[in-house]
């Protein structure tokens, strides 16, 4: 088995995840729609209690929390589903596809666009994103999407600020969360963000189920949002979000992101002491290779390093020992040139030399170490003058 | 301790133990994301690619032609505004949508939120059986129109359309014809090799499968606009990281189905029958629904005399669960919603006070003729307490 250093495009299902579905995979099948019998009344029960358990570990109040197939979804939902044509989104480069790639629709559509430069560690500075606000015509409706952590070099974004200067203008914020659930310690209150995406697997759970967050008491100045629904049909989810509901996978999500609630920050404290040791030792080996994101406001399990000189699917090819990523994985099973690291500004052969190791709530020290020595050593073979 | 009887199938199955242990085993492992190109992603595309094979031969479909979503909703919603989209694309005076009056509220919502944004959808009534006449639909079906939809089979009623005629309809006039057949697949032979459908919903949990994952049928050639958008997924018509264990899960219950479902339909025939004819010797209960072309676990009865809402629960304390009009119809609507007649029974031009008194009891290929017989028994006694109270029936039969 390789050595998993991939959490951030998946993670394995916690244990403990598995044993709170287990039940909704067997006798629990009721279908939680069905208002006529013990077995929908069941169903509903553990979904209000999964609903309780997500708003328990993130802040805000259960029904702030709509359940959805996965981030993608919730991203599509807090973006296709507040924004009309003669809108205007305000986003940032370095945004993950499913914000960007709903972006480039909704301009199809009459939505303006902006997408807004990012720093060389990847962050979005608020006063870039007050001077797109100062410049955009009163009274258009507007909506700011700037993500949390990103996903390839796990850069934290100040997300409390950019909500605030979105504020100022009275125009609400969704915040793209799928990689910081678990990761870091989240108060949707605190936030004080208007929509937030979130994603099961990224924290331990199950693919296949997600949910938005929307608030519903709006912060100063600004109007309660209210998405209009993509799937309409048997009116779920207050009507939010129609189809019949993933009991097991809902279940699993509750109790994924408590989980990672309670075990915050101790596994992050350990995790980035794995992190910063196959830092240190990449660094001591390779002292050419540079690491990409922000030094220290960055996800603690995430480490994205180029290798000048070495092209990261070579690096992959000859690192079968360690599962790793060229850029994301969520571009589906291509190798493109990672678009967030081109927004930061990183030359193409930086860009091309990339490599990201995330470690997770199950990576061990000495995986960490082993990890390190084969990395080292694949990347000085192949710089090795063929012989 | 006394067990309870489920009977409630349409609104979603148990899943089958072979299904469970494949979605068990595949929430394990692998655990990687199938768009990962290591060594573990390979393997966890391997299961999806496996799945799709699977789902595929169940439906006469080839793999290419298989896009998995989150749930038969979702297939619904994909189709009607991904084909929608699709044609206004290549024609925007193709705005023009046909719908029978009885589809599930996934397709209807989905053409009544297009209806809102400017297309002119013309709504195809049914017979007294919830039949729709494919002469009707060929009457409707102009150059403008973007789509067709008529379901396989109703998750109300139970009543199956003339579907292979509906769609060769469609066909002969190049008209894109989606099929909602969430209730049919695993249940009827359902063959795209036979029904010249271009998009057909299903999903798995109607069939022993799991839940939160749906598959559409997407016909080779059939244009079809994406709806969400992100790493580009199920080439690029659904993005979002694929539920492998789901998938996988589906796969399954797509093996099974494809070598019992002939079995599963002479049981659940035999069971309904058995249910029927007992249930519909009560005096006042009636069959509703085509009485032979219908799905083969599902009895709709119309109970004169009684509320559905009361006598499904006098039936749940009697450990019986059975569903009153459709499960997907009546809860989570907003307020007031719970009072709307189904819309399904209107359009077979049934009375509101007919469509309150309607339950109905699916049954699924686990289920005894000693637990029919043990529900027809406290039916039957339900509806006569309740005729008793009922100041409706008061005085007769």
């Amino acid at each position: 088995m390789p050595i998993y250093l991939d959490n951030n495009a998946t993670t394995p299902l916690d244990e403990r995840v598995l044993e709170a579905m287990l039940p909704y995979l067997g006798e629990h099948y009721g279908n939680p729609s069905s208002s006529t019998h013990a077995f929908g009344w069941t169903a509903e029960a553990a979904v209000d209690l999964a609903r309780e358990e997500l708003a328990g570990a993130v802040g805000g109040s259960p029904k702030e929390f709509t359940f959805v197939s996965g981030a993608t979804e919730a991203d599509n939902l807090a973006l296709s589903g507040t924004l009309r044509p003669g809108g205007h989104l305000v986003t940032a480069g370095a945004e993950h596809e499913a914000v960007l790639e709903t972006a480039r629709y909704l301009e199809s559509a009459g939505v303006r666009i902006t997408v807004l430069p990012v720093d060389g560690h990847g962050v979005l500075d608020p006063e870039t994103l007050r001077a797109a606000l100062l410049e955009a015509p009163d009274g258009e409706p507007a909506l700011v999407s700037v993500m949390l952590a990103n996903n390839e070099t796990g850069t934290l974004n100040p997300v409390r600020e950019l909500a605030e200067t979105a504020h100022e203008f009275g125009v609400p914020f969704h915040t793209d969360a799928a990689q910081a659930l678990g990761k870091v310690p989240l108060d949707m209150e605190d936030l004080g963000v208007d929509l937030a995406s979130l994603s099961a697997h990224k924290c331990y759970g199950p693919k296949g189920v997600g949910a938005l967050y929307v608030r519903r008491r709006p912060c100063k100045g600004v109007r309660r949002v209210r998405p209009e629904p993509l799937l309409r049909g048997g009116g779920q989810e207050r009507g939010l979000r129609s189809g019949t509901l993933n009991v097991p996978g809902i279940v699993g999500l509750g109790r994924a992101a408590a989980l990672a609630a309670g075990s915050l920050p101790e596994e992050a404290v350990r995790v980035a002491a794995l992190r910063d040791g196959l830092q240190r030792r990449l660094l001591q080996a390779l002292p050419d290779a540079r690491v990409n994101g922000h030094p220290t406001g960055r996800l603690s399990n995430t480490l994205n390093v180029s290798f000048p000189g070495v092209g990261a699917g070579d690096l992959l090819a000859a690192l079968p020992e360690v599962a790793a990523a060229a850029g994301s994985a969520c571009t589906s099973a291509s190798a493109e040139p990672s678009h967030v690291l081109r927004a930061m500004g990183l030359g193409e052969d930086l860009v091309l030399s990339s490599v990201r190791f995330s470690l997770g709530r199950f990576t061990t020290p000495e995986e960490a170490e082993r990890a390190a020595e084969a990395v080292a050593g694949a990347v000085a073979g192949l710089r090795a003058p063929v012989a | 301790m006394e067990s309870r009887v489920y009977l409630d199938h349409a609104a979603t199955t148990p899943l089958d133990g072979r299904v469970r242990d494949a979605l068990v085993s595949h929430l394990g492992e692998p655990r990687a994301n199938p768009s990962s190109l290591h060594g573990l992603g390979t393997a966890a595309r391997e299961v999806v690619e496996e799945a799709r094979e699977a789902v595929a031969r169940l439906t006469g479909a080839s793999p290419r032609e298989i896009l998995f979503t989150g749930g038969g909703t979702e297939s619904d919603a994909l189709a009607v505004l991904g084909l929608a989209r699709a044609a206004v694309a290549a024609d925007p005076a193709r705005r023009h949508l046909v719908v029978s009056a009885v589809e599930h509220s996934a397709v209807r919502k989905a053409a009544e939120h297009l209806e809102s944004t400017g297309y002119r959808v013309t709504w195809l009534g049914v017979d007294g059986h919830g039949l729709v006449d494919p002469r009707e639909l060929s009457q409707a079906l102009r150059p403008e129109t973007a789509l067709a939809a008529v379901m396989w089979a109703n998750n109300e009623v139970g009543t199956v359309q003339p579907v292979e005629e509906l769609a060769r309809v469609c066909r002969e006039q190049e008209v894109p014809f989606h099929c909602d057949a969430v209730q049919a697949v695993g249940h009827l032979p359902v063959d795209v090799t036979e029904v010249p459908v271009s998009t057909l919903a299903f999903t798995g949990h109607k069939f022993y499968g799991p839940s939160g994952v749906g598959a559409l049928y997407v016909r080779d050639g059939v244009e079809l606009a994406p709806v969400s958008f992100g790493g580009g997924q199920e080439r690029g018509l659904r993005s979002g990281t694929e539920d492998v264990a789901g998938i996988a899960a589906l796969g399954a219950a797509a093996r099974l189905a494809a070598g019992e479902r002939e079995e599963w339909a002479r049981r659940e025939r035999e069971l309904r029958d058995r249910l029927v004819r007992g249930a519909t010797a009560i005096p006042g209960v009636e069959l509703n629904g085509h009485p032979a072309e219908r799905l083969p676990n599902n009895a709709h009865l119309a109970v004169e005399g009684v509320e559905a809402e009361s006598l499904v629960l006098f039936c749940d304390a009697s450990g019986y669960a059975i569903g009153k009009g459709s499960a997907c119809a009546s809860a989570g609507e907003p307020a007031g919603g719970e009072h709307k007649a189904s819309p399904v029974l209107a359009a077979m031009g049934q009375d509101e006070r007919r469509a309150f008194s309607a339950v109905r009891v699916t049954v699924g290929k686990d289920n005894t003729p000693e637990e029919i017989d043990g529900f027809l028994e406290a039916f039957s006694g339900a509806v006569a307490q309740l005729r008793e109270l009922s100041p409706l029936y008061a005085g007769r039969g």
